[in-house]
């Protein structure tokens, strides 16, 4: 799923100083998946925003809510009674969230609590890790399931560099090294030779590269 | 016991302080506490585990915040003892007292801006 | 000599078959080019290339390709450093075609140091492709006159391709593969990474020359004498791929106060002996960085002077 993570106080604290009524807008997608902007969360964050701003002698009134998710107008349809009534909203969900937002409710001004980092999963309790990095073009099935795009720090698909080192990644011991990861399965796995053979050049198109994407199913489309 | 306690301190009984989560401890300091501690039972000896390792975490968690926002992380604290040390309870309960009067006033307590 | 590919003294000097010896130059960190010359000008006669980094470990220097066209001005060979992370596929062929009509004969392709070792870290990551696929580039643009998307190139670059091998990286038993797919892909001349574990150096020869490798590229062996303990520490634990034996610690440590310097020296023109007869390398790359004032000492105590006239 998308991972995020909450915003310094102190840029949250800035994005609300002129306002006096504001609304935190959870959303039970990702953001709750990664325990960063689910319902728990944003009474965490509505409590911590009214204690700044009471310790400041300027109280701020914080209504929450949590919707099933900001990536869809028909969720997004149901706050609409409930926006208006504020000075700016806040929205946990990730990037996506409060740009529909905007869309739906010109009038209104929404700003985002977390900075959407990539897609991942947990690899143990309150840990996630970056596993795509939405490149447009798969090709994990050539690395026996692991990804040298999103994976290796240099997205390289003839890897590991001279700067592997027992398992991890030259730009730091946290890192692994995921060609080192690779190459290992495919030596044990009697595959090295699928290495062996050059990969062609890659068509950074269908990545972030080639602009914004879109997709479409044709036979969804009315 | 019998053993006497400074009374502005509040007691709210939990079963295990695993059940205390983050969203209480800022409660308390929204509602303009002057100082909220946990007490536990001592470490390797929670009857339900590792709920006192929790609850350490969590007043950790916002000793952090309140040191973002300027506010003494020292208002929130959290002790271990075990369920029978009433004078360790006692001692616990007037040094958290003797520690908010050191501090002064929660300045999240209403005032007017300046 | 028939068909040579660049042209160039380094390549001359490896197909004649004498024992190469090139040298390794860092551009200054500002446009100071009186600061270059006087760099270079210790390695001029005494090597056979000088290799020209590319913001090496991700610092900004001058750029690689506009210190080579120097060299070349005041008469000294280099070999054209390039590297993946900081160029897209346009800039890297643009480059190259520029380079080569500035003069530059010998290319190393390399995929770069991550910009967070360096004095960027904030910029953006580019790698559009990798060592392997550039090596593959240059090769194609070379020998069929053709850009990545098979349109004509009007006088191709004919450059001598070189590409680096760092067989103390992990995994061990890879890495002579990977040697392997880089002189398929295209590799006329490899240049490894500094030696210090002999042993390791040894097993890894004897599977590249038991793969023929050795009759398919001109395999030379990095050297960088050790200048200090501290110096040695430091390689042995924060640079990594880096493999810095304990006895050799020791060895430099026993030599005494104000003698380590030459301690390091002594070392490395053993392993320049050992070098000369080891069965698949066919030269030295001898990388004394910031200490290039040293370069002519070292070479003619190894007895590799003077360096032949191709």
């Amino acid at each position: 799923m998308i991972i995020a993570d909450r915003k310094p106080l102190g840029e949250l604290l800035e994005m609300v100083k002129d306002c006096n009524r504001i609304l935190i807008l959870g959303c039970k997608g990702c953001v709750t998946v990664c325990n960063v902007g689910g319902t728990k969360e944003v009474g965490v964050l509505a409590s911590i925003l009214k204690i700044a701003r009471k310790k400041e002698g300027r109280p701020l009134h914080v209504d929450e809510k949590t919707i099933e998710r900001q990536c869809d107008p028909e969720y997004i349809a149901q706050v609409k009674d409930l926006v208006g009534r504020y000075d700016a909203v806040i929205s946990m969900a990730c990037g996506v969230g409060p740009q529909f937002l905007s869309e739906a409710y010109p009038d209104q001004r929404f700003f985002p609590a977390v900075n959407t980092t990539s897609f991942g999963g947990a690899v143990s309790h309150g840990i996630w890790s970056e596993r795509c990095a939405g490149c447009g073009t798969c090709l994990i099935h050539h690395f026996d399931g692991m990804c040298p795009i999103a994976r290796c720090s240099k997205s390289l698909l003839h890897g590991p560099c001279g700067g592997s080192a027992k398992g991890k990644c030259e730009i730091s011991k946290e890192v692994d090294c995921i060609w080192d990861m690779i190459v290992k399965k495919k030596m044990e796995k009697g595959r090295l030779e699928d290495l062996m053979k050059m990969k062609p050049n890659k068509d950074w198109r269908t990545a972030r590269d080639g602009g914004p994407r879109k997709s479409v199913r044709e036979e969804l489309v009315s | 016991m019998r053993l006497s306690y400074p009374s502005n301190v509040k007691v709210i009984q939990v079963p295990c302080t695993g059940r205390v989560d983050i969203i209480h401890l800022l409660k308390a300091v929204e509602d303009g506490a002057d100082a909220v501690y946990v007490a536990g039972c001592m470490e390797g000896e929670c009857h339900f585990l590792v709920g006192n390792l929790k609850a350490k975490k969590r007043v950790q968690y916002v000793k952090k915040v309140l040191q973002e926002l300027g506010i003494e992380p020292e208002r929130v604290e959290m002790f271990n003892l075990s369920a029978g040390e009433g004078p360790r309870f006692a001692e616990i309960a007037r040094e958290m007292v003797d520690r908010a009067k050191a501090l002064g006033p929660s300045p999240v307590k209403m005032k007017k801006a300046a | 000599m028939s068909d040579l590919k660049s042209g160039s003294n380094l390549e001359k000097v490896l197909r004649a078959g004498h024992f190469a010896l090139t040298g390794e130059c860092g551009p200054p960190k500002g446009a100071n080019v009186e600061h270059l010359k006087e760099k270079f000008s210790h390695l001029k006669g005494v090597v056979d290339a000088v290799n020209v980094t590319d913001n090496q470990t991700a610092v900004v220097r001058m750029s690689s390709w506009a210190a080579s066209a120097v060299m070349i001005q005041n008469g000294v060979e280099p070999n054209f450093q390039m590297v993946c992370r900081d160029r897209n596929r346009l800039a890297i062929q643009s480059d190259i075609l520029g380079a080569y009509a500035m003069g530059v004969r010998n290319m190393l392709c390399l995929s770069g140091d991550h910009q967070t070792f360096g004095n960027h870290p904030q910029a953006k990551n580019v790698y559009d492709i990798d060592s392997m696929q550039l090596i593959s580039l240059v090769k194609k643009m070379r020998d069929e006159a053709k850009f990545l998307n098979d349109e004509d190139i009007d006088v191709p670059p004919r450059m001598f391709i070189g590409a680096a091998s760092n067989p103390f990286a992990d995994p061990f038993e890879f890495r002579v593969h990977r040697l392997a797919m880089k002189i398929a892909a295209g590799a006329d001349f490899i240049q490894t990474q500094c030696i210090y574990n002999m042993e390791k150096f040894r097993a890894f020869m004897k599977m590249a020359v038991d793969m023929g490798l050795h009759e398919k590229a001109y395999i030379l062996a990095g050297i960088t004498p050790m200048k200090s303990v501290g110096m040695a520490q430091y390689m042995a634990k924060s640079v990594p791929g880096m493999d810095v034996p304990e006895p050799l610690i020791k060895r430099l440590k026993g030599a005494g106060k104000g003698k380590v310097a030459e301690e390091g020296i002594q070392f490395a023109i053993e392993q320049i002996q050992e070098f000369k007869e080891l069965k698949g390398i066919a030269g030295i790359h001898l990388m004394a960085i910031e200490w290039e004032q040293k370069v002519p000492e070292i070479a003619e105590r190894a007895g590799l002077l003077p360096r032949p006239k191709v």
